[in-house]
């Protein structure tokens, strides 16, 4: 992998549904933390560790929630008794969890705030790299422009403010990349280069700085080599049952590796260099001696 | 168990489950199935693949349901089958016209619906906001219930969680009945005095931290609202109703993973806990257990099949009995967690998922033909 990717403070992957950006996500942050650089991995979920955790040396977790990062934000960002009125005001809380768009500004907020060389949280140390763990392509793209939005409709006042400085930083592609994760499936690939239209317009077009096709099945056959094993099992009787299911499980994992090739290919005509892929691993389940294994490939 | 026994008796079939699962083909196989037992079946769909659509002969986006033409429904039938005796709809969800025709439907004058249409904060949450999908897919099943289909199938947007489908209408929901955001924003409100605190402090704390614009962006929608967020309110009640209903059935979508099966035990309990129908799960792209017991497997011989190939094959069936033994693992997990609900499987198909033999080899699965 490029040691470009490496270089930014934000890293947001996204990706349809189901492809593992979590898996990535977390591939990444080891990667990094490997080559010496401080970093966490944060979800918006908020439901998973809700302080930033170290889960490996130098790879920190957090799942931001939305009502953490806004008291958080109160705390540091208004003065004084106002501060005070609206953090006890259980009316405000519901305004802010209400208005559409705010959570998403709250967490983008406090992932902004996780990639800052000064923190606003007190006694917080800095990373060198926030990855973050984001929704599914659609819902990731919208997110990326919340601060954007808020900043244009809100327009002056604080929040406007914050928002602006932070759609300032996401643009800066110096500081933000962009990743898509997929799989070599058709929806997944559809859904990426989508995301890649979306992310390009608007007021604030971004790029994909990689995309990462995960989970590539092998190409363990040959098409002859496939003929030879679909002509055994014609010839194999019917009561032979390992057998004809040994070769039937060869030739679907043919059928699947032939798919994916075509929608790889897909990839790679769209992004080029950019491409990177992961193998499926054929384990039960990923932990992290098996993201380590990811890792070793994204690695700088 | 087959999809036909799961559904007895149900007029809603509501898809969910974490993202990439398959619910949006397995949403049009179970269309399938119970079109032919005679039903009327609608199957509202998100975002499908465009060849799954094209499968289903969907050429375009229209945010009503269309009956699926004779010759698109050969397609779906195998040879030796009669035809379908009932009727196959399906739509795909346009969340904005959704929205707009929700607006139309409840506002006072075509006047007042077009100035909400215009709304600066109307347009956002239409279209841009999160759960906004969610909202418009609860709210097209409700107006769809109203209408002749024997059963609705209801695919449910991609979230990260099954459960976004059940929180994110409520609070859009929540945000367009006014409650606490009326009170806030009509400063001599009720709200205000009964808790005790004066309306011009908290205001001022609010203008500082929103904005000025934003506050007034928000009253002005309200104002435009006006009686319609009582609308709005008794329309999530009975949305609510319909969802808990004894028609309705929860169908839980999952694939054999770890994670996905966590989420689907984990929705579940959600669904225990609100008192939602349930009626089963249905599991994807199973792998089915591969005999191994004699390694190597007694090949044929000859030129046709060297050595190396056995070797490769060999390797490829030991990788499959790991991803095999993590399947059963993982559903041994739901069935505990289910105690006795039914579960359907799947396996992993040869064929393409996508066109109409995928949609077709599905159905057999899920309904034991």
């Amino acid at each position: 992998m490029s040691p470009e990717l490496f270089s930014h403070r934000l890293i947001f992957v996204t990706g349809k549904g189901g492809v593992g950006k979590t898996t990535v996500a977390l591939a990444l942050g080891l990667a990094a933390a490997a080559a010496g650089r401080r970093t966490i991995v944060a979800d918006i979920q908020g439901s998973g560790e809700q302080q930033e955790a170290e889960l490996a040396p130098g790879l920190f977790r957090l799942s931001v929630d939305p009502q953490s990062a806004m008291d958080e934000y109160l705390l540091v960002k208004v003065p004084g008794p106002a501060a005070q009125l609206l953090r006890q005001s259980r009316l405000f809380a519901a305004f802010a969890m209400a208005t559409p768009g705010m959570r998403e500004l709250l967490c983008m907020g406090k992932l902004w705030e996780l990639a800052q060389f000064e923190r606003r949280t007190p006694d917080a140390d800095a990373y060198d790299l926030v990855v973050v763990d984001a929704p599914a392509s659609g819902h990731g793209a919208a997110i990326l422009r919340t601060p954007r939005t808020f900043a244009d409709i809100a327009q002056v006042g604080p929040i406007a403010h914050q928002a602006q400085t932070i759609a300032a930083t996401l643009r800066d592609p110096e500081f933000t990349a962009v990743v898509a994760v997929s799989t070599a499936e058709e929806m997944p690939v559809n859904e990426t280069l989508e995301l890649r239209d979306a992310l390009a317009t608007g007021p604030d077009p971004l790029e994909l700085q990689a995309v990462i096709l995960n989970a590539r099945y092998p190409d363990r056959f040959t098409t002859a080599q496939a003929s030879a094993i679909a002509a055994a099992l014609a010839r194999t009787p019917a009561p032979a049952d390992g057998v004809r299911s040994a070769l039937s499980v060869a030739l679907t994992e043919h059928a699947r590796a032939r798919r994916e090739a075509a929608q790889a290919q897909r990839l790679s005509a769209a992004f080029g260099p950019r491409l990177l892929t992961l193998p499926y691993l054929f384990e039960p389940a990923i932990e992290l001696p098996q993201l380590r294994r990811l890792a070793a490939e994204l690695s700088p | 168990m087959s999809a036909a026994g799961l559904l007895e008796g149900r007029r809603i079939c509501i898809c969910v489950g974490a993202g990439g699962v398959g619910k949006t083909t397995t949403a049009a196989a179970i269309g399938i199935g119970m079109a032919k037992r005679g039903k009327r079946v609608a199957v509202v769909t998100i975002d499908p693949a465009r060849r799954l659509a094209n499968a289903l002969g969907l050429e375009q986006l229209d945010n009503e349901p269309v009956r699926i033409s004779a010759a698109a429904l050969e397609r779906l039938t195998a040879p030796d089958e009669p035809p379908l005796s009932g009727e196959l709809w399906a739509m795909m969800l346009d969340p904005k016209q959704t929205f707009d025709e929700l607006i139309d439907r409840l506002s006072p004058s075509p006047q007042r619906a077009a100035e909400i249409k215009r709304n600066g904060v109307y347009q956002q949450l239409s279209s841009a906001v999160a759960g906004s999908q969610e909202f418009t897919a609860i709210e097209k099943l409700y107006e769809l219930a109203e209408a002749d289909f024997d059963l609705l199938v209801l695919d449910t947007p991609p979230a990260h969680s099954a459960a976004e489908f059940l929180n994110a209408p409520g609070r859009l929901s929540a945000f367009l009945g006014g409650g606490a955001l009326q009170v806030l924003l009509r400063p001599a409100g009720l709200g205000m005095r009964l808790l005790g605190v004066g309306a011009a402090p908290l205001l001022k704390a609010l203008r500082l931290v929103t904005g000025v614009d934003l506050l007034s962006d928000l009253t002005a929608f309200f104002g435009l609202l006006g009686g319609m967020t009582e609308e709005f309110n008794a329309r999530a009640l009975r949305v609510q109703d319909l969802l808990r209903s004894d028609q309705t059935a929860f169908l839980l979508v999952t694939s054999a993973q770890d994670r996905p099966i966590e989420e689907a035990v984990w929705f579940r309990q959600t669904l225990r806990e609100r008192g939602m129908p349930f009626a089963g799960a249905v599991v994807n792209r199973v792998n089915a257990p591969v005999p191994r017991g004699e390694v190597p497997l007694d090949l044929p011989t000859g030129p046709a099949f060297p050595p190396d190939l056995a070797a490769r094959l060999d390797a490829c069936l030991a990788d499959h009995a790991v991803l095999a033994q993590r399947d059963a693992t993982n559903i041994e997990r739901l069935r505990t967690a289910f105690a006795g609900e039914p579960i359907l499987l799947v396996p992993e198909l040869a064929v393409d998922i996508h066109d109409a033999e995928g949609l077709l080899a599905i159905h057999r699965e899920l309904f034991d033909e």
